[in-house]
């Protein structure tokens, strides 16, 4: 048991989670108090002493799962041979040979399709979680043809399962089914809107006990550790937000919301403590007449520093948008904090956006309007920085003054365009401070059509700007 | 096992098993999931503090009270604050009154030879003079007592230090008396709304339970458990409206405490069950903004 859990750390720690040595010794004393056989308390103990952030629960979850699988009939989370890489043992029912095709032939416990699909309807309808179960692992046996001694994390396994049981087709169904048993003249568009969301969490329940089928299957194919490296993803602050899947922007915009509130809060603390002003004597007098005029607490004064102006100018093309998106968001959830906030978008044309977020509570709705609304194509929706810089100086070069500071967003690939340096130049004259941020990796710059150089030259600084935590990092050093 | 890390004698375990916590958390009328049993029963062996994260209003100051009351214990409560210092939160000599007793001192003097310095000093750094602020009070007390350290995320992060001592050693030390440590081992509830990130020190002396909003189940649970005179069928239809409303983008998510009262408001207006315009009437109960009604109203509820 000490083994596998030391086993398991070592995962937790090379999925980047923050575990120190005196934790990994109270997991090993907290599991003496929980009963072997109870895996979910034994998921909680651990929980409880390895993870303090709830953002790393979803890593820590994949982890248990891979580590601690259910394994086959002894439901328990037996610890015989789960660091075995090498235990190349398969279920016989899975009998398919790697070279043979996809989801014929798999042998099945002898269900047709049509039976399969029945039961799953059954087991929805009914709630019912062991029938709920037994139905994924049927599906599968017949769909997933799981190749045994592949690399891979289950991804695939779990989509072309999913994919054969067709869910939206079940979900229709089960909609019928409600429609139909309502008495009356049919359900009120509360109820089905209540019948709608019971029985999608359900099918997401479902869902759920098909991916542990398979993980639970690769773990007994490939050894846990083998798999714990497929299935390992960044935790969600280091996510590389240019390449980010669809799944993985998701997740970035639900972490969004706390992070820019919490950077918000540190902010404006930081702002009223920190420094003290000068003493402030009739405050100190007027305290001391209760200790008999004996000055024992000195009062200060609250000094109020002068909030910095900010212009944000990002180019929104193709890649870098998702990234402008979030920095724009963050700028705006923190703008308390600035007197100022004006921002531009570009492509090849420029507009500005600041009126999207006036008046507006959420950042993220104003963040979606910039798509649609903002007039940025001036010839053909490249990147032309050089064009886009100039019209920015022309238009509103003037309103840029020394209380100002200049954040250009972009990766300042340019199509070989001109680049419209001297623009940067008169910036970094005229404003506080100029900063490019570039969501590229410092390797990359330069690279091709990557101009990021001739502009770094009149920058203050350039940063790269990669994931949430550096963005994070440089916004909140901004104030 | 804690005899080696110097810590107080931790006494017999309050909870015998696993099941004890939980059937006795509800017999309190707190429904306690498996990860919250779970996590209160390992603080008792382990002695350790446990650090409750999660949404506003799902029960974590709650959950420290109903351990209190479980266990029979008195409940000591820090509410933190910005500007929380160690004057508030640990001990702080009494001024004023060691004030007067050297003025009475100095009175004294010109009739006899008064007390001597020295005297005086031991005198005024005695605990007489101490105001014993929540942390020292739960330290020193003899009775069993639970404390609760509400909100802790408030405070700055060098406060934070202050509570480092006292939640892996339950002792104080002050510089004029020297150290206090415990009689018996408190149980420890910090909770957090999470609107910052906590240092790794304080979290690292600590289990870490994260309270999330329940599932239906549970919830519907909670309402009958927690509304007198709420009807199956309500309790059912009210758990249900609020998941699918969680599941709405809102800016600010029904919490559980917001589902009561509106279960209660419910209970009270004499509804027996919910239509589009009655839930539209009650929803101010269970949203507080005025957007996030709207769009619940919409999508939900298709009346706008």
């Amino acid at each position: 048991m000490l083994d596998l859990l030391s086993g398991f750390v070592t995962e937790l720690r090379r999925a980047g989670l923050p575990v120190s040595l005196t934790e990994h010794l109270d997991a090993a004393q907290a599991v003496q108090h929980i009963p072997l056989e109870d895996r979910e308390g034994l998921k909680y103990a651990l929980a409880a002493t390895l993870v303090k952030s709830s953002s790393h629960w979803r890593a820590f979850e994949t982890a248990f799962e891979v580590f601690f699988a259910v394994r086959g009939g002894h439901g328990a989370a037996g610890d015989a041979g789960a660091g075995g890489d090498e235990s190349d043992e398969v279920e016989p029912g899975t009998g398919e040979g790697g070279s043979r095709g996809k989801g014929k032939g798999g042998g099945g416990e002898g269900m047709t399709p049509e039976e399969l699909a029945e039961m799953l309807f059954k087991s929805l309808l009914s709630a019912d979680a062991a029938l709920m179960n037994v139905v994924a692992r049927n599906a599968v046996d017949r769909y997933a043809g799981m190749e045994p001694g592949r690399p891979v994390g289950g991804t695939y396994y779990l989509y072309r399962t999913l994919r054969n049981l067709d869910l939206d087709a079940v979900l229709a169904k089960l909609m019928g089914q409600a429609q139909a048993g309502a008495v009356g003249e049919g359900l009120t568009d509360l109820e089905e809107r209540l019948a709608a969301d019971e029985y999608k969490a359900r099918i997401e329940k479902f869902r759920r006990a098909v991916e542990t089928e398979i993980r639970r299957r690769l773990v007994e194919d490939r050894g846990a550790e083998a798999l714990a490296r497929s299935v390992r993803k960044p935790l969600p602050e280091d996510i590389d937000v240019m390449h980010a899947t669809r799944d993985e922007l998701a997740v970035l915009h639900r972490v969004l919301h706390p992070l820019s509130r919490k950077l918000a809060v540190r902010l404006a603390r930081k702002r009223r403590h920190g420094r003290k002003g000068p003493l402030d004597f009739r405050a100190t007098m007027r305290r001391s007449l209760s200790t008999g005029g004996v000055p024992i607490e000195p009062r200060y004064r609250h000094p109020r520093p002068a909030k910095p102006e900010i212009i944000v100018i990002a180019d929104i093309s193709g890649s870098v948008a998702s990234f402008a998106r979030f920095t724009l968001h963050l700028v705006y959830a923190i703008s308390a904090q600035f007197s100022k906030v004006r921002s531009f978008v570009f492509i090849d044309g420029i507009d500005e956006v600041t009126r999207f977020f006036e008046g507006v509570v959420d950042p993220a709705e104003a963040v979606a309007r910039i798509n649609l609304e903002a007039d940025v194509i001036w010839v053909d929706g490249h990147s032309d920085y050089g064009h886009a810089l100039s019209e920015f100086h022309r238009r509103w070069g003037d309103e840029v003054t020394s209380r100002s500071s200049v954040l250009l967003l972009g990766d300042a690939r340019n199509n070989y365009h001109a680049s419209g340096s001297w623009v940067v130049k008169d910036l970094q004259r005229k404003a506080r401070r100029v900063y490019w941020l570039n969501p590229e990796p410092r390797d990359y710059w330069g690279s091709g059509d990557s101009i990021v150089g001739e502009y770094a030259a009149h920058c203050d600084d350039v940063v790269e700007c990669r994931t949430l935590r550096q963005l994070e990092h440089f916004v909140g050093n901004l104030t | 096992m804690n005899a080696g890390l110097g810590l107080p004698d931790a006494g017999p375990p309050r909870f015998a098993t696993l099941d004890e916590v939980r059937s006795g958390l509800a017999g309190v009328g707190y429904l306690a999931d498996e990860s919250i049993s779970g996590v209160v029963y390992l603080a008792d062996r382990l002695s350790k503090p446990v650090l409750v994260e999660g949404p506003a209003g799902t029960g974590k100051t709650q959950l420290a009270k109903s351990v209190a009351e479980l266990t029979g214990a008195r409940l000591i409560r820090l509410q933190c604050y910005e500007g929380l210092d160690e004057s508030k939160a640990l001990y702080e000599w009494n001024y004023r009154k060691q004030l007067l007793r050297i003025q009475a001192g100095e009175h004294g003097k010109q009739e006899q030879e008064g007390p001597s310095w020295k005297e005086l000093e031991e005198d005024i750094f005695s605990e007489d003079f101490l105001l014993a602020r929540p942390l020292l009070e739960a330290i020193r007390a003899i009775d069993p007592v639970v404390l609760l350290v509400d909100e802790v995320d408030r405070v700055e992060l060098e406060t934070e230090a202050l509570l480092l001592e006292i939640l892996s050693e339950y002792q104080v030390s002050i510089p004029e008396l020297g150290t206090v440590r415990a009689t018996q081992l408190p149980m420890v509830f910090l909770t957090s709304n999470n609107t910052r990130e906590l240092s790794e020190a304080l979290k690292r002396r600590c289990l870490y339970l994260h309270v999330d909003y329940p599932d239906l189940d549970r919830e519907r649970e909670i309402v009958r458990a927690r509304v007198p005179g709420i009807s199956e069928e309500l309790a059912d239809q009210v758990a249900r409206i609020v998941r699918s409303l969680r599941t709405l983008e809102l800016r600010k998510a029904p919490s559980v405490s917001e589902t009561l009262d509106w279960a209660r408001t419910l209970v009270i207006l004499g509804v027996e069950t919910i239509d589009a315009a009655g839930a539209r009437d009650t929803l101010h109960v269970l949203l507080k903004y005025q957007g996030d009604i709207e769009r619940a109203a919409k999508e939900l509820l298709s009346v706008s």
